[in-house]
C-alpha cells in the first residue's frame, strides 16, 4: 500500500516540461497557418508572381516591355477606356446606390424586402447576370420590344455590344458594393442629430445636406473605392456585352495570352495590378474608409 | 411633403426594378415554349428544362461542378479555419503578410489570377483536370472562410475559454468544448461561401478547364459564344435557385450568430 503511494521524485520533474511546452505554444500559430500559406503559395501566389515576372525577364532581365508601353497607342486607348468605364460605373452606382441605402435605413418596415431585393441578384453569379442583360438588351429583348410597343422607336436599336450595355450591366452587378457601405455609415448616424436639426428649423433638404450627407461620406468613399477597384478588373461582362472596339484591359490581356504573347500579357497585368493597388493605397487612408470598406466587403 | 414622398418612393421602386428585373426575366424566359429567345414568351412550357435534363453534356458539367465544389468546401474549410485560428497569434509583421496573402484573391483582378494559374498549371500538367480546378478554386474560396471564421472568433468572450482552463480543462478540451461550438456558425457560413465561389467560378475555368474538366459556368460560357438559346436560361434559373437557397442559409446563420 505505502509502496503504491510513493512517487519517485524523478517523474515529478518530467510531468512539467516547462521549456518544451513553451516552445510548443509558440509553434501552434505557425502549425495552424502554415498549411494554408504553403497551399496558397504553391497554387496561387507563386504562379501569379512567376507570370508577372515575364514582364521583366523575357528573354533576359529588361524594362523594355514597360518602355514599349509608353509609345503603345493600343494600350493607351484600352487603358483610358478601362478607367473611363470604371469611373462611369462608379458614378452610376453612386446615383442608384445612395437613394437605395437611404430607403434601406429609413424605412424599417420595408427594409427586409429591400434587403432581399438587393441580395438576391448579389448572390447570382456574374455570368448569369450578364446573360440576363443579354436577354434584356437583345434585338428582340424586353427593352426593344417595350420601346417599340410604346412607339418611342420605330425599329429595334442596338444596345447589345455597345459600351452602354457593359456599363448598365456592371452598375447592376456592382450596386450592392455601393449600397452596403453607405447603409452602414447611415446607420451609425446618431438619430438625435437630424432631429435636433429639424427642431431648430431646418428643412428636410437642409437637414439632409448639412447633417446626413456629410456624416455618410465615409460610406460613400468606401463604396466608390470598392466599386471602382472591382470595375477595373472586370472581364466577363465587357467580354459578353461590350463593343468589339471598346475593350478593357482585362480583355486585352486575354487576347495576348491567346496569341501566347506572355511578356506583353504580363506587362499589362502588372499595370492593371499596380493601378488597382495604388488606388486602394491612396484612398484606404481616408478617415473611416478602411472600416466601412471591411464592413461593406463582407 | 407628400409629393416628395411619392417621388422618392417612385425613384427607389425604379431602382429596385432595375435590380430584380433581369433575374425575373431569365426565370420567365426559361419557361418559354419558343424555340428561340423572345420576349414575352408566346406560351409557357418546360421544353428547355427537358433539353437540359436530356443533355449528357449539361448533366456531366453539372456533376463535375458539384463534386469539385464539394471537395473545395472540405479543403477550404479545413485550411481556412485552422489559419483563422492561428493567424491572429503570429508575430506582427508576419501576421500582416499572411493575412494580405490570404485575402488578396478578393482584390487581385480575376484575369490576372486566371492567367497566372494557367501559366503554372500548364507546366504542372493540371490543365484539363478536375484536380486543377479544385486547387485553384480552393485558393479563391479560402478568403471567405477565413473572414467568416475570424469574425466569429472576434465575437467570442475570451473569459469563456479562461474560465474553462481555470476549471481544469486542457487547452485542447477548451478548444473542442468552448471555442469550436461558438465558431461553428462562422465555419458553416464560410463553407457555404466556399461552395458557391467554386460552383460559380468562371474566369479560371475558361483557362484551365480544357476539354477534360468542363465546369457548368464554362459550358454556359462556351454555349453563349454561339447562341443565346433558352437552355441557358433554364440552367441559370436552376443555379439562381440553388445559390439563393445556400446564401439564404448563410445569411440566417450570420444573423443568428450576430445576435
Amino acid at each position: 500500500m505505502s509502496e503504491a503511494v510513493e512517487i519517485p521524485s524523478g517523474t515529478l520533474t518530467v510531468t512539467r516540461p516547462i521549456g518544451v511546452q513553451f516552445s510548443w505554444r509558440k509553434a501552434i500559430p505557425w502549425l495552424l497557418t502554415g498549411p494554408l500559406l504553403l497551399f496558397m503559395l504553391a497554387f496561387y501566389a507563386v504562379p501569379v508572381v512567376a507570370m508577372l515576372l515575364r514582364s521583366v525577364n523575357d528573354p533576359t532581365w529588361t524594362l523594355a516591355h514597360f518602355h514599349a508601353l509608353a509609345s503603345d497607342t493600343v494600350f493607351f486607348k484600352v487603358f483610358s477606356n478601362t478607367l473611363y468605364t470604371a469611373f462611369t460605373v462608379t458614378i452610376g452606382a453612386l446615383l442608384f446606390g445612395y437613394p437605395l441605402a437611404l430607403a434601406l435605413v429609413r424605412t424599417p418596415r420595408w427594409a427586409p424586402v429591400i434587403l432581399i431585393m438587393i441580395l438576391l441578384p448579389f448572390w447570382t453569379s456574374v455570368l448569369v447576370r450578364s446573360y440576363a442583360w443579354m436577354v434584356l438588351m437583345g434585338r428582340h429583348g424586353l427593352i426593344n420590344e417595350a420601346l417599340l410597343a410604346l412607339g418611342t422607336i420605330e425599329r429595334p436599336f442596338r444596345i447589345l455590344n455597345t459600351p452602354l450595355a457593359t456599363q448598365i450591366a456592371m452598375i447592376h452587378i456592382l450596386l450592392p458594393y455601393m449600397v452596403l457601405p453607405i447603409a452602414n455609415a447611415l446607420r451609425q448616424i446618431d438619430p438625435s442629430l437630424p432631429r435636433a436639426s429639424s427642431g431648430l428649423g431646418a428643412t428636410p433638404w437642409g437637414t439632409f445636406r448639412q447633417i446626413t450627407l456629410p456624416l455618410s461620406m465615409s460610406g460613400v468613399a468606401a463604396g466608390m473605392l470598392l466599386v471602382f477597384v472591382l470595375a477595373l478588373g472586370f472581364y466577363i461582362t465587357p467580354a459578353m456585352l461590350g463593343g468589339p472596339r471598346e475593350i478593357t484591359l482585362s480583355m486585352l490581356i486575354d487576347l495576348q495570352v491567346d496569341q501566347l504573347n506572355w511578356a506583353y500579357a504580363a506587362t499589362l497585368s502588372a499595370v492593371l495590378l499596380a493601378t488597382t493597388l495604388a488606388i486602394i493605397g491612396v484612398f484606404y487612408r481616408l478617415p473611416g474608409v478602411s472600416n466601412a470598406f471591411r464592413m461593406g466587403a463582407r | 411633403m407628400t409629393a416628395m414622398r411619392a417621388l422618392s418612393t417612385t425613384v427607389v421602386g425604379l431602382i429596385l426594378l432595375f435590380l430584380t428585373l433581369p433575374i425575373i426575366i431569365v426565370v420567365v424566359v426559361s419557361f418559354s415554349s419558343a424555340t428561340y429567345l423572345t420576349f414575352p414568351p408566346p406560351a409557357l412550357g418546360l421544353r428547355w428544362y427537358a433539353a437540359y435534363f436530356g443533355s449528357e453534356a449539361w448533366l456531366q458539367s453539372t456533376w463535375l461542378s458539384i463534386w469539385v465544389a464539394a471537395v473545395v468546401v472540405v479543403l477550404a474549410t479545413i485550411l481556412g479555419t485552422l489559419a483563422a485560428l492561428g493567424v491572429a497569434h503570429l508575430p506582427k509583421p508576419l501576421r500582416v503578410l499572411a493575412s494580405t496573402l490570404i485575402l488578396s484573391p478578393l482584390i487581385v483582378p480575376g484575369i490576372i489570377v486566371a492567367i497566372g494559374i494557367y501559366y503554372a498549371f500548364a507546366q504542372y500538367g493540371l490543365v484539363g483536370s478536375p484536380v486543377g480546378l479544385i486547387l485553384a478554386h480552393t485558393c479563391l474560396a479560402v478568403p471567405f472562410v477565413v473572414t467568416s471564421v475570424s469574425a466569429s472568433l472576434a465575437g467570442i468572450d475570451p473569459r469563456l475559454e479562461q474560465a474553462a482552463l481555470s476549471l481544469g480543462a486542457t487547452p485542447t478540451g477548451a478548444f473542442f468544448q468552448i471555442t469550436l461550438p461558438l465558431i461553428r456558425p462562422g465555419v458553416l457560413v464560410g463553407a457555404l461561401f466556399a461552395f458557391i465561389t467554386s460552383f460559380d467560378e468562371l474566369i479560371v475555368a475558361i483557362y484551365i478547364s480544357g476539354s477534360g474538366a468542363v465546369s457548368l459556368p464554362r459550358r454556359m460560357w462556351d454555349d453563349l459564344q454561339f447562341q443565346i438559346e433558352p437552355t441557358i436560361a433554364a440552367v441559370s434559373t436552376l443555379t439562381i435557385v440553388l445559390t439563393a437557397v445556400l446564401m439564404g442559409c448563410a445569411h440566417l446563420l450570420q444573423r443568428r450568430s450576430a445576435t
